[in-house]
């Protein structure tokens, strides 16, 4: 059996876990719950809530979903689970501009840990006090080439489009490389 | 759609960074704790403000800008009270009282005041118009954002907010090439001069602090408000070895890779 990984990071609150869910297999939710129990609690600075979403491609190849914890004191967990990973996607909730320049900022970082295809999401994009794409765009100061998708987390064909996009760009990258 | 927030998230540079870039027309109304302010642009341009209740009527800015005396002021508003300002301006200009750069430079002065008091508020709910424009009978200006954005930037004292700004020194910067913005038509300081020298991708921030003896935190404001004003962008500096990308798969060999992320693409399709 081969394991592929791709890593969801993002801000607090960005959709990262509604994300996953809305194509795992697995509840997440439930994953999220049982680590963050309350046996579980004494040692949380190594086991952190960490969502956890699960696509078999088939007989051979599942693919994992990691959600980062979003909170900046669970940030040395980030280099950790980049290790290896497919691509990331960095998910903005674009209704709260508050958010923007620690997306920015996650964004960078994750860039220095691993030099992988990554797409950006402007999550939320349903609600009625969402930024439009392309003044996100500039606000989170993004490279004109790099894909910013609009996403609704809560939408399965949102989200297969978000990882469809992260897919053609991980093998446009590597038809580059051969 | 939304152009929402509050300054206390987002903050006025940032929005006129963005209205600069996006070439944005309409009107931005900001609510205060004490006051409610709107201003106007027209394609990323400084068109109008206006403060709370502060009279906007153009004898009065006039007043304000000690272009016109009391008792000027007073005659002018008792006899063209009903008169738009566009009138106004014209009958003051015709009847020689002043020229018409006087009422376009108090009308400057007094917009980009009304920004610099906007700089001093550090929080108030912001909404952006779309497409809405001052009323017809207002005159309205074209004044360039860079360098308001760059008074208002320098303003910017945060630490925590800039290492997020710029999270890395070595990165490089370069010249945006944005048609319209001339560097010799923006106020720099010495100090911003000092810093522009040496901008180009071969040369990473951190070096640049270096040559230039400044310390992490006065290299980044400066940077900072070069970057807000749209005059430079961060980039990758150049002649660094680029990291090889990695594609983490459990396979080397690149047909089976490709073979294999195929596999993923059919399978999410179908979900
Ligand atoms: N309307 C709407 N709500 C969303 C969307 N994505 C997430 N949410 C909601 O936003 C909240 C935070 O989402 P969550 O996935 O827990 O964020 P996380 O902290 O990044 O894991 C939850 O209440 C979600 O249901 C979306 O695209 N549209
Ligand atoms: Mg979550």
């Amino acid at each position: 059996m081969q394991t592929v990984k791709m890593v969801i990071t993002g801000p607090f609150n960005s959709g990262k876990t509604e994300f996953i869910q809305s194509v795992s297999e697995i509840d997440v939710v439930a994953t999220e719950r049982k680590i963050s129990s309350e046996a579980e609690k004494i040692k949380d600075t190594t086991t952190v809530a960490m969502d956890f979403g699960r696509i078999t491609v088939d007989q051979d190849l599942v693919l994992y979903l990691f959600g980062t914890p979003g909170q900046k004191r669970f940030d040395f967990m980030w280099e950790i689970l980049s290790e290896g990973m497919l691509g990331f996607i960095v998910m903005v909730d674009s209704t709260r501009p508050e958010t923007f320049r620690e997306a920015r900022s996650i964004l960078e970082t994750f860039r220095a840990y691993a030099p992988t295809p990554y797409v950006v999401t402007a999550n939320k994009q349903d609600l009625d006090d969402a930024w439009d794409i392309e003044d996100m765009r500039i606000a989170l100061r993004l490279d004109p080439k790099l894909k910013f998708l609009p996403c609704v987390a809560t939408s399965k064909d949102s989200v297969k489009n978000v990882l469809l996009e992260l897919l053609y760009s991980i093998l446009a990258e590597m038809e580059a490389g051969t | 759609m939304a152009l929402k927030g509050n300054l206390r998230d987002f903050s006025i540079t940032q929005l006129l960074n963005l209205i600069n870039l996006a070439h944005k027309t309409g009107t931005l109304a900001i609510e205060g704790p004490k006051d409610t302010a709107w201003v106007s642009f027209r394609k990323g341009k400084l068109a109008y403000s206006q403060m709370g209740r502060d009279d906007s009527h153009l004898a009065s800015s006039h007043y304000r800008a000690k272009k016109i005396s009391p008792s000027q002021h007073k005659m002018i508003r008792a006899r063209a009270g009903g008169m738009s300002d566009k009138e106004l301006g014209l009958l003051l200009v015709n009847a020689n009282y002043i020229t018409q750069e006087d009422i376009l430079a108090s009308l400057q002065a007094e917009f980009i005041g009304t920004i610099h008091r906007l700089f001093t508020w550090a929080e108030g709910r912001f909404g952006f118009e779309n497409n809405v424009l001052p009323p017809n009978d207002k005159i309205l200006l074209r004044i360039n954002l860079e360098n308001i954005i760059i008074e208002g930037s320098r303003q910017l004292r945060e630490w925590e907010q800039l290492q997020d700004e710029i999270p890395s020194l070595d990165i490089a910067l370069k010249f945006t090439d944005r048609p319209g913005t001339k560097l010799q038509n923006i106020n720099l300081s010495v100090e911003e001069w000092r810093v522009a020298k040496y901008i180009d991708p071969k040369n990473s921030i951190r070096q640049i602090a270096n040559t230039t003896k400044m310390n992490d935190l006065e290299i980044r404001r400066i940077v900072y408000s070069l970057l807000q004003a749209g005059l430079i962008e961060m980039v990758r500096q150049e002649g660094l070895e680029v990291k090889p990308r990695q594609i983490g798969l459990p396979t080397k060999d690149t047909a089976e890779q490709k073979s294999l992320v195929n596999r993923i693409i059919d399978r999410i399709r179908s979900i």
